[in-house]
């Protein structure tokens, strides 16, 4: 299929991994941002063409294993008025919350809607006003815009049955607290290609000045994420810092700069608790004072509710990149898709999720199993 | 806020998630979560040799002739989609749950379940729909039932067929028959019926006509069954797609099965549908294909046969059957490394971004 094929290419894959050898000549540690990069390296088995220096260790960038505890416990504690219908991205649904979930809270007789697009949240609003409507509005800077857009439009509007439980998070603050760590082992970044898009990459140029470390945006494709291992390689090689675009055909430097506008029109940064990691300041969005009226933590007064995390899961460890999800001795057995004791394992691009339903096998036989 | 206004979740309960014992939407994705209340709740109470094969179908014998005996429920929203309607899968279902026994269909039961307030026009379409294709599928709606529920307590309409065929002394078709060496072959590109409804259910537009492939498969089987005596297993990938019919299989079979992902075929607007909605085809529903688990040397002419039917003219031989890793389905991607193609938990749930 045209535009997906020439990214999926085998003979140029095979060609960008002989050059990655030929430039390799020690060992490197890389981290991809992106959950949904992730999800590609697992599923095109990128880590079995890589040379064997070249590791990569997954990132934050799954924006639904980041959302805190506590803000699930919100969502399915806001679910849980009869008079609300909270309205979500499909894969926040099955996110284990302290003690429950929200299909539970669905099965349970809440009314829980999915929904591809926050606008489509707005129209119910519209069309059913006995109907307190809350769109849980999760994700980096993303689904930021598309969230920020609703909530503008609601003001506008003056729709009164409309709010939202937000809790966005933000990629640079992230780099920037696992650079910090003493225990860092990250040597070069692969850029979130879909966030560069809305936000450019004028933010990571502060990055390298502040850590000297190389980033390269990178695209979602099987090509795209070879050749930004490869371009970070070269740097590395060459013992340069910078940032790279690999993902010409959708980034810029400028970003998308109405898609900005309107963010900064309704969201402002907050500090922000990461599932796993624990608080980052500065590292998340929230609603502006003048649209406090949508502001679904105040309105449903949920804004002090705390959660503590499992102690068994590592997923602290697995989202900085510290540890493998096979190192952990739940993997797989105490942990799974179905069971899942941390948010890694809930998404698809989450890495647990990744390593247990892609690469399994490779796994098993590698062990001797 | 008084408390009849709240649905009681339990902030206190030290009760694991799993351990909540109520239904959910995922139980009926045919993933593993549908698979585990088989397991835990229906086999148990019904334990027996034919029910616990898990075929499509059972085939019993009945005074000396070998009938298949099937049944299927059907609630889809909506009722009516491009290529057919809740009348038409109701039948071409059953039909093909038969056709999977290598049985020809004979007679089927149809039930309704009618919510109060449903349009008399909405049921004759779907009537005409079941008429027409009984007809072409050369079955007879020989017994029915008919209720109706209370407004609110059901989606419109949900149909159940039963049907029953008879099966040839010949033909023995089964989920644990695959034998290492076996290939796979598939009659024709996957996902189109389960994009489809997506599609129209969340009024989702995309470029390129999509309709659902539902079609009755039983004269397809026909010819494959005329052609070679080495067929093993037949199976339709209808709900969870092609992924856990292959998984029930290997599983059944205790063998290992390895796909190529450049031998399946899939229609572009679908491939574009699922890259934008984050979805894999080979989780999608499809209701007028099948997969064959055929001998080695027979594979080139049951391919054949299939590619002169008009339901098979895309067929493929998408894979082998494997003597390692038994119970699991690979697949070698197009970059030409491998990976797992599991059964799923539930649903699939588009992604975030």
């Amino acid at each position: 299929m045209k535009y997906l094929d020439e990214y999926r290419d085998e003979k140029i894959a095979r060609g960008i991994v002989a050059e990655l050898v030929r430039r390799t000549t020690r060992p490197w540690v890389l981290m991809e941002i992106c959950g949904g990069q992730t999800h590609t390296l697992m599923r095109y088995g990128i880590d079995e063409m890589l040379p064997a220096g070249i590791e990569l260790v997954h990132g934050p960038g799954c924006p639904v294993c980041v959302t805190s505890l506590e803000t699930i416990d919100k969502a399915i504690e806001i679910a849980s008025h009869l008079e609300v219908t909270l309205i979500s991205y499909g894969d926040m649904l099955r996110v284990p919350g302290s003690h429950t979930d929200l299909f539970h809270v669905k099965a349970g007789g809440g009314d829980v809607r999915v929904v591809y697009s926050p606008t489509e949240a707005l129209k119910f609003a519209r069309a059913n006003p006995s109907r307190k409507v809350v769109f849980f509005a999760v994700g980096f800077e993303t689904t930021a815009p598309a969230n920020a857009m609703a909530v503008w439009q609601a003001k506008r509007e003056g729709l009164k049955n409309f709010s939202m439980l937000a809790s966005h998070v933000l990629v640079p603050p992230a780099i920037r607290a696992l650079m910090s760590s003493p225990r860092n082992r990250v040597q070069g970044f692969i850029g979130p290609g879909h966030v560069c898009t809305v936000m450019g990459y004028r933010e990571y140029e502060d990055l390298i000045r502040e850590f000297q470390v190389p980033i390269v945006v990178g695209g979602f494709e099987p090509l795209d994420l070879l050749e930004a291992i490869l371009m970070l390689v070269t740097q590395l090689e060459e013992g340069r810092a910078e940032v790279e675009n690999q993902y010409v055909r959708s980034v810029t430097f400028e970003g998308n700069l109405r898609a900005q506008k309107v963010l900064t029109e309704v969201f402002q940064v907050c500090d922000r608790k990461w599932r796993g990691i624990g608080g980052i300041p500065e590292s998340g969005l929230s609603l502006r004072k003048e649209y406090a009226e949508f502001d679904a933590d105040r309105l449903f007064g949920t804004e002090g509710l705390t959660a503590d995390e499992p102690a068994e899961c590592i997923s602290a460890e697995v989202l900085q990149g510290h540890k493998k999800p096979t190192d952990c001795s739940a993997f797989g057995t105490r942990c799974t898709p179905e069971n899942p004791l941390g948010a890694p394992m809930v998404s698809s691009e989450g890495a647990c999720a990744a390593y247990y339903l892609y690469r399994r096998h490779a796994i098993a036989a590698s062990e001797g199993r | 806020m008084p408390q009849e206004t709240k649905l009681d979740v339990a902030f206190n309960c030290p009760v694991p998630i799993t351990a909540k014992e109520s239904i959910l939407l995922g139980h009926g994705s045919g993933g593993r979560m549908s698979g585990d209340l088989l397991r835990n709740i229906v086999l148990p109470a019904l334990q027996n040799p034919m029910l616990e094969r898990l075929d499509d179908q059972a085939i019993v014998d009945v005074g000396g002739s070998r009938i298949a005996f099937t049944t299927d429920s059907f609630v889809v929203k909506p009722l009516f989609f491009p290529g057919g309607d809740i009348g038409t899968l109701a039948v071409n279902g059953t039909v093909n749950d038969l056709a999977m026994g290598g049985a020809t269909p004979l007679f089927l039961s149809l039930a309704l379940i009618l919510e109060e307030g449903l349009a008399f026009d909405i049921l004759r379409r779907v009537m005409e729909s079941v008429r027409v294709a009984a007809a072409l599928a050369g079955v007879v709606v020989v017994t029915g039932d008919t209720k109706v529920v209370e407004k609110g307590c059901g989606d419109g309409l949900f149909v159940n067929t039963s049907g029953i065929g008879l099966v040839s002394s010949g033909v023995r078709l089964s989920a644990d028959q695959a034998r290492p060496g076996d290939r796979v072959l598939l009659s024709g590109t996957i996902g189109d019926h389960g994009i489809t409804i997506l599609s129209q259910r969340e009024g989702l537009e995309f470029e390129g006509a999509m309709a659902s492939d539902t079609a009755a498969l039983h004269t397809l089987v026909a010819d494959l069954l005329g052609a070679s005596g080495e067929i093993h297993c037949l199976r339709d990938p209808t709900r969870g797609g092609v992924s856990s019919s292959l998984n029930e299989i290997a599983a059944q079979s205790r063998v290992g099965i390895e796909i190529e992902e450049n031998a399946i075929p899939v229609r572009e607007e679908v491939q574009g549908a699922c890259e934008m909605l984050g979805l894999d085809p080979l989780y999608v529903a499809n209701e007028g294909k099948l997969l064959a688990i055929v001998a080695p040397a027979a594979a080139e002419r049951i391919l054949e046969a299939m590619h002169r039917h008009p339901l098979g003219r895309n067929a493929r031989i998408i894979g082998t059957v494997r003597e390692s890793h038994p119970a699991m389905v690979t697949l070698r991607t197009r970059l030409g490394t491998s990976r797992i193609v599991d059964l799923l938990s539930g649903d699939q749930l588009p992604r975030i971004c």
